[in-house]
């Protein structure tokens, strides 16, 4: 009974060495520099008005917790050096970001980058006794369960929640954050523009085309996602539309669909994050009943894809850009 | 209703009916049924999310038979709509629907408690716990095998326990056992769901219960289990008609009641097993259909068992065209409409009888 982990793909894996890498020579070649224009770059969105003036940070610095809209603003009195993160996407960042060496331990789902000090914390059931056990001086979380926040504030830890963010500056903002919090305004910075310059080429890339469906399966009972999720916000960069939309009257933003309805609606773009639990693959999805007159299945462009990548909002949102590019790069503008 | 049926252990089950359709002459309720269940099965099939008109269904359909041929107008996708992915679902349905109401039937004639059902003696904790170690393991296709392992552990567990307690008349005992065992398996499968949180998601679909797609290869994988168990329910109607009557009169009647209480166990907990394996906990059928046949239709056995299979087969169909079609292309979770659609139902007829009486 191996909990489910997931390996990080050799090819994503050098990517994202080669991001951080990058990033990190970016922060010491902006240095100071940077606190020249306050780390603000032109991606630089709303909410990110936390920003310290110096790159390194200084400290007591005040943050905004939670959603972009309708956060709190939390203020954390130095720089952290015993840092828990229960979000994977937040520890992607932490390390992305050069905080890793503040980060003491994090969830049991959080496993990448490698060597992270992964522990049995829980961030769908946080236990805050287990938490305290490890005197840390920040927790990071993606939401407030079990009164986690109160909890801990009660023992004068602060918590900072970085819950899945409404759309790709959302997701910038939390990294501008995280990065705040911890001391890395430079890096953090460093890190939106590598993203959001590898999402923005990944887009670039592509032909202009209108009016083109994807399908992305969350799990074999045919859970998707539409339009409005984080992950539909990325799709719709690419000019893609979920299938899901006409799902979404009832405001469900992870609707089930009907395998007819699949089959019906006939998306261009499939693509499946169910691969690792489960028997679903390319090949025993193409076998699906009606599922050979699909477009995307008569082109070619069914594709599995690493659930961490596709559902964590983390530096490999790159990733995840760079191979809808590619799958929309060979799309037929006709086909739809 | 429960307490004095326990305690008395006099037959519970047999209601006298609202209706006068249990004196309707035999060739007169045999076309009712036939015209109710091939209505539903026709509903099941003309309504769903893909844009199908009705006209061309009915064409594909005669078209389908032999020696006719009629142009559909379907393209070879809507056809593969119809054929591979509509007709295996409302099949599934059908199956599972008289499945569970012929096994609620059979546990409660054989317990004489009107509240026997697969929840009550443990059969749905162990499939749940079964299918939720499957889930967990992270091997989706031991689902179905496991469940089915569990289920029949569930009603082993139950049945050994209440017979080392209270020997094996107690049906009060039974349904007690039957309680600490699925309060058990609950316990430890919601503490596998939560140390293994991360295939909560796939338990919980699961749990809510849905049919699958999978073409017809879920139908074809549970036929068999679902033909035997219902072929030895049915063939032991009268048995329980005499069983009803209490254990030493059966026994002076010749019918060993220990024995046939097990091979009527056995066989309703095969079918519930096998339909639980691929469609997941769907409640209220096996308790609500039964009642509503009784309460039609008299509650001799001889009558009800083969009734509730068929209507059984028709409520479930139906409410899963409302689970495709209410929030198409969403899909609501059909053990959700069938407790939304059944419970005020059930009230209904329940004060009609009271009424009557």
């Amino acid at each position: 009974m191996n909990p489910p982990v997931s390996p990080a793909r050799g090819g994503s894996g050098r990517r994202v060495r080669a991001l951080l890498a990058g990033a990190a020579a970016l922060a010491l070649t902006l240095g100071l520099a940077a606190c020249g224009d306050d780390g603000d770059d032109e991606a630089a969105p709303a909410g990110a008005s936390s920003a310290p003036a110096a790159g390194a940070g200084t400290f007591p610095v005040t943050v905004l917790s939670g959603p972009l809209d309708g956060g709190t603003e939390l203020t954390i009195e130095s720089r952290p050096e015993a840092i828990i993160s229960l979000s994977p996407s937040a520890t992607e960042t932490l390390f992305a970001i050069g905080a890793g060496d503040q980060v003491i331990a994090v969830d049991d789902q959080s496993d990448y980058p490698e060597n992270v000090p992964t522990t049995d914390l829980s961030g769908f059931q946080p236990n805050i006794e287990a938490i305290l056990g490890y005197s840390p001086d920040l927790v990071i979380a993606s939401d407030d369960v079990n009164n986690l926040v109160a909890g801990l504030s009660a023992a004068g830890v602060p918590t900072l929640l970085m819950p899945a963010p409404a759309d790709l500056d959302e997701a910038y903002s939390q990294m501008e954050r995280l990065g705040a919090a911890t001391g890395h305004v430079a890096e953090a910075a460093a890190l939106v523009a590598e993203v959001s310059g590898a999402v923005t080429s990944a887009v670039e890339k592509i032909p202009d085309v209108k009016g083109l469906t994807y399908y992305h399966e969350l799990d074999a009972s045919l859970y998707t996602i539409t339009s409005d999720t984080f992950i539909g916000q990325l799709y719709a960069e690419f000019g893609l539309t979920s299938i899901a939309d006409a799902a979404a009257a009832g405001g469900d933003q992870y609707p089930q669909l009907s395998a007819e309805y699949i089959v019906e609606a006939d998306p261009d773009l499939v693509v499946l994050t169910d691969a690792e639990f489960g028997d679903v693959t390319v090949e025993t999805a193409r076998q699906r009943p009606g599922w050979d007159g699909i477009s995307a299945v008569r082109t070619g462009h069914i594709v599995d894809l690493d659930p961490d990548i596709a559902s964590r909002w983390g530096p490999r949102l790159a990733d995840f850009a760079e191979l809808i590019g590619e799958q929309v790069a060979t799309l037929q503008p006709a086909a739809s | 209703m429960s307490a004095e049926a326990v305690t008395s252990g006099r037959p519970a089950a047999a209601p006298r009916a609202i209706t006068r359709l249990g004196a309707l002459p035999r060739p007169a309720r045999l076309l009712l049924v036939a015209a109710v269940l091939a209505g539903s099965l026709l509903t099941g099939v003309l309504i769903g999310p893909a844009g199908l008109t009705a006209r061309a269904v009915l064409l594909d359909l005669i078209d389908a038979l032999p020696w006719v041929d009629l142009e559909s107008g379907l393209t070879r996708q809507q056809h593969a709509i119809l054929w591979q992915i509509r007709m295996p679902r409302v099949a599934l349905g059908a199956l599972t629907g008289s499945a569970l109401a012929l096994a609620g039937a059979a546990y409660q004639g054989v317990f004489r408690n009107p509240l026997a059902d697969p929840y009550l003696l443990g059969v749905s904790g162990g499939a749940g716990l079964g299918a939720t170690i499957g889930l967990v393991s992270g091997n989706a296709a031991s689902v179905p095998l496991m469940a089915f392992a569990g289920g029949l552990l569930g009603v082993a567990l139950t049945y050994g326990l209440s017979s080392s307690v209270g020997g094996s008349r107690g049906a009060a005992v039974l349904v007690l056992a039957g309680v600490a065992v699925a309060a058990f398996f609950n316990a430890v499968q919601t503490f596998l769901q939560q140390r293994f949180d991360d295939s909560l998601f796939a338990v919980y679909s699961w749990m809510l219960g849905r049919l699958s797609t999978d073409g017809w290869s879920d139908v074809v994988r549970v036929l068999p289990y679902v033909a035997v168990g219902a072929a030895v329910v049915l063939a032991h109607r009268r048995a329980l008609d005499v069983m009803a009557l209490g254990d030493v009169e059966a026994a002076s009647l010749g019918v060993d009641p220990a024995r046939t209480r097990l091979v009527l166990v056995l066989a309703a907990t095969l079918a519930t097993a096998a339909v639980v394996s691929v469609s997941g906990l769907i409640g209220f059928v096996g308790i609500v259909i039964p009642h509503m046949v009784r309460l039609l239709f008299g509650g001799s056995h001889r009558t009800l068992l083969p009734l509730a299979a068929a209507f059984g087969a028709a409520f479930l169909v139906l409410t899963d065209v409302l689970a495709r079609s209410a929030m198409a292309p969403a899909e609501l979770p059909i053990g959700v409409v069938t407790a939304f659609v059944g419970a005020p139902f059930f009230v209904l007829v329940l004060r009609q009888r009271r009424e009557a009486a």
